[in-house]
């Protein structure tokens, strides 16, 4: 486990992605086949059931230490993670404990159908056996997830710099499906469990902020327009009945939305096309907030499955029945496209993204203003001559998005964040003024610099009202400007409104708090959007 | 003696003594001033008179201006100030820190000023006063903040020094230019040439004039050849982190060394390449042992962790309660960064 423990060491302290990529290289290249593998699985999520549950080694540890639980609680909300604090608290260690990843992982698979007694027999064993940072990850393998800022994209790096495969390819291969046991880590890396030839994406072409006047662009029939939904962007592969979801982040996210495999497979050529991944209900594309629930799912559950359902409008085709369409013009791929969802009797939740009616460029003006409407981010401008270019390139696509509506509120709540942010009050809860009180209107966690945040975090510290748990109710008197891209009436919510993806725009040192927005100029701007 | 303690009062400007008429760290400016050690919470400007230990004379002399009208006795040695018996002892905080003793008519009270259990290789180690009642910060007043032992931080910082040094690289430590530098010289003294920041070298000159003896450090100063400084030591202080002086030195790597560096979350909020957990303070069961080795009947808990600290006393048995105080981390740091920005420097 030393090598583990000090591979986890070496990429959690750098935010230098080289830097961690050499770290995972240099573990790839000399450690154990099998210790290895279950690196790739553990980052990839691959990780076997909780055997141990997290009340009950919090129980042992309190029982170990003598602490009360208010003490314990403390403690952890302090330090923002458990299997940490833990580690913490836990007295030093008697004896040394040295075992492989892989030797660990098997006692744990074990231990699953082991009784308490034994559980806490073992479990303590262990914590008695390692030092602080080995405690850690020996809690972090018995659950919760690994927070330490190595993506499935940065572990790919590292295995390509090592061995010179295609990255897309070690997506696959190590998304793909494996099991530990039955496989060397050759066979994986070389992809030998999966048909590299079916899956195989391509780079996504991508758009600027449109930074000219929209007459500068030349005529406008010569442009497409198309609304630009607020999704994730993603890719459909299919290819010999085989169908593969890859994101903008190079990621293979095919399982996390079934209901799109479902519905591509009732399509009969075979094809890769460019869309947007949006959370959709009764032909209506529903906000990103509730999308962001269905993403990063190890599973799937069938409440969820109803509760956001997923659709796809589909923006380009770059590939039909094996043929390369991307040096065709636009206006030819589109063709293609719509003869695509013609031919079919189509599923409901992948449909064709829609061309916007427009004869003037004067005419998108409007256009542009109703997309908030409907949960647009704005309008896609792409030149009908364009090929599908390889990666971000000027002149051709040019997104051109909403203003944000933004008001100013103040802050009444603040909590602490997670992961590398859980030393700092990093995450807020603002309100406007209704009648003579304050009443809350968004939670916002995004939008300030660190030193920000460093700033607040002391402020928050001295001027906080409760002195013990995690959330922290705070004098109204720091008061920020909150943008966000949409607005709605709402019964779920006290103050009558929703704001959809609201961030913190700026900190407003220069406004006093009585000069925040009220109830009644927020809900007015409802009506004018 | 009296039952109750009448010995000290809680004012705006800081604790004090009427009957000695004296402050002990005041935060606004008074008449007369008892000093616990150097830093710039605790040892303010604007006091007309100055009491301090020995060893902290030069440091408040170098801090707040050699025209300061200060007196200093030696560990342990009582004056009697209106009635009042004061002393000072050791807190293995920093150089010349100090716990303040007050004894009058029998009655005693301790104000810990900031301090440390665990001994080092260079602060006067603590001593812990039988007292009634006793004063204690609590900036690490939480079960999760345990302390190594001296040698295995020596051990750890040092392997971190020469596994730099394989790759060719200048290891530059961040701690406070009082307190953190030295004890990083002692902890590094045998490792390899150490380069201080202007800030640490005029305070170690100041020190070393007064007779107490350091270890050796170079002053690092822009106009160094590059070439100089590769493989060595540079300790600066916690302000220079990004600055244009620390991104000058070439092939590089920082840590920073804090108390604060236990928790992985504070490892990572700081884009640098280590954090070594090197605490002036102390630590949980430090404070625990302390105060039980005073066997007060009343503890009050300034700076820190008061609100958990004093409940968690109250709940073992002994009657404590939270004391709102000017001092703490954050005010100290917010002093040296701007000590280092005016160049006026600490």
């Amino acid at each position: 486990m030393k090598q583990f423990s000090d591979l986890i060491s070496a990429v959690e302290l750098t935010n230098k992605t080289n830097a961690k990529i050499e770290a995972l290289a240099d573990y790839f290249r000399t450690a154990p086949d099998k210790d290895k593998l279950w690196l790739i699985a553990l980052f990839t999520g691959k990780r076997p059931s909780r055997p141990v549950k997290t009340t009950l080694m919090k129980e042992w540890c309190m029982e170990l230490t003598e602490l009360p639980e208010w003490l314990f609680l403390e403690s952890y909300s302090t330090v923002g993670d458990l299997g940490e604090t833990l580690a913490l608290l836990l007295p030093n260690p008697t004896h040394k404990l040295d075992l492989s990843l892989n030797e660990w992982m098997t006692e744990l698979k074990v231990l699953k159908t082991k009784t308490d007694e034994e559980k806490k027999a073992f479990v303590l064993e262990a914590w008695s056996g390692l030092d602080q940072q080995e405690r850690l990850i020996f809690n972090k393998l018995i659950g919760g997830s690994f927070r330490i800022g190595v993506s499935k994209k940065t572990l790919v790096n590292a295995l390509a710099k090592l061995t010179g495969i295609d990255t897309n390819r070690l997506m696959h291969s190590i998304t793909g499906h494996w099991d530990v046991d039955s496989i060397s880590f050759e066979e994986l890396i070389n992809g030998t469990h999966i048909n590299y030839d079916n899956s195989k994406p391509y780079p996504f072409c991508l758009a600027y902020a449109l930074e000219k006047q929209l007459h500068e662009l030349g005529e406008a029939e010569d442009w497409f327009v198309e609304q630009k939904w607020d999704g994730i962007r993603g890719q459909i592969v299919k290819r010999n009945n085989e169908i593969y979801i890859w994101s903008r982040g190079e990621e293979l996210v095919t399982k996390q939305f079934p209901e799109l495999v479902g519905a591509i497979s009732n399509f009969q050529d075979d094809f890769v096309i460019d869309g947007e991944i949006l959370a959709m209900k009764d032909n209506d594309v529903l906000l990103f907030n509730d999308l962001q629930k269905r993403l990063n799912r190890k599973n799937v559950t069938k409440k969820l499955l109803e509760e956001v359902p997923i659709g796809f409008y589909a923006y380009d085709l770059l590939e039909l029945n094996g043929d390369d369409l991307r040096d065709y013009p636009f206006k030819e791929r589109r063709k293609h496209l719509e003869q695509i969802f013609s031919s079919t009797a189509l599923p409901e939740d992948v449909k064709l993204s829609f061309l916007v009616n427009f004869e003037e460029w004067e005419d998108l003006y409007a256009i542009r203003n109703n997309s908030r409407a409907i949960n647009s981010e704005g309008l896609m401008l792409k030149q009908k001559k364009s090929p599908y270019h390889t990666g971000r390139k000027k002149g051709d696509w040019w997104k051109w998005k909403v203003d944000p509506l933004t008001i100013d509120a103040v802050m009444i709540y603040a909590q602490k964040g997670s992961g590398r942010r859980s030393s700092k009050y990093t995450d807020y809860t603002f309100a406007v003024k209704k009648d003579n009180a304050l009443v809350t209107v968004a939670k916002a966690y995004s939008g300030l610099t660190d030193k920000e945040i460093t700033e607040i975090s002391q402020w928050v510290n001295k001027n906080a009202i409760e002195k013990f748990g995690p959330v922290r109710t705070v004098k109204p008197e720091l008061v920020f400007e909150i943008a966000f891209e949409g607005i709605a009436l709402s019964n779920r919510h006290k103050s009558g409104v929703a704001l959809r993806f609201p961030r913190i725009a700026r900190w407003r040192r220069d406004k006093p708090v009585d000069e925040i927005d009220t109830i009644e100029t927020v809900k007015a701007l409802i009506l004018s959007c | 003696m009296p039952k109750e303690n009448q010995l000290i009062k809680f004012t705006k400007r800081g604790i004090y003594c009427p009957q000695g008429k004296f402050y002990l760290d005041p935060w606004y400016p008074v008449e007369y001033a008892i000093i616990s050690h150097g830093h710039a919470d605790h040892a303010r400007r604007g006091m007309k008179r100055y009491l301090c230990t020995d060893d902290s004379k030069p440091i408040l002399k170098h801090r707040l201006g050699a025209d300061i009208k200060i007196e200093s006795i030696p560990y342990n040695k009582i004056l009697n100030i209106n009635g009042v018996n004061v002393s000072f002892h050791p807190a293995g905080h920093v150089i010349g820190s100090a716990q303040i003793k007050l004894e009058h008519k029998g009655y005693v009270v301790v104000f810990s000023g900031d301090y440390k259990t665990q001994p080092d290789f260079i602060t006067t180690p603590f001593e812990p006063i039988k007292c009634h009642t006793f004063i204690t910060e609590s900036t690490f007043g939480l079960p999760i903040y345990h302390w190594k032992k001296e040698e295995e931080l020596q051990s750890q910082l040092q392997s971190w020094v020469k596994a730099n040094q394989s790759n060719g690289r200048t290891s530059v430590f961040l701690g406070y230019s009082l307190g953190k530098a030295q004890r990083l010289m002692s902890l590094l003294d045998s490792c390899d040439d150490i380069y201080v920041h202007r800030a640490i070298h005029n305070l170690n000159l100041a020190i070393s004039e007064s007779g107490l003896k350091l270890p050796q450090a170079k002053l690092w100063s822009a106009d160094l050849n590059k070439k100089t400084l590769q493989n060595k030591i540079i300790i600066a202080p916690p302000a220079l982190l990004g600055s244009r002086m620390l991104k000058r030195v070439p092939n590089s790597a920082t840590a920073i060394c804090s108390g604060w560096m236990q928790i992985r979350g504070n490892r990572r909020w700081q884009a640098v390449d280590a954090g070594f957990v090197v605490s002036d303070h102390a630590d949980w069961n430090g404070l625990i042992s302390a105060v039980k080795a005073t066997e007060a009947e009343q503890v009050y808990v300034t700076h820190g962790s008061q609100a958990v600290f004093s409940k968690y006393l109250n709940e073992i048995g002994i009657k404590a309660n939270e004391l709102k105080t000017e001092y703490g981390d954050e005010a100290l740091a917010k002093a040296e960064k701007e000590d280092v920005e005016n160049k006026k420097i600490v």
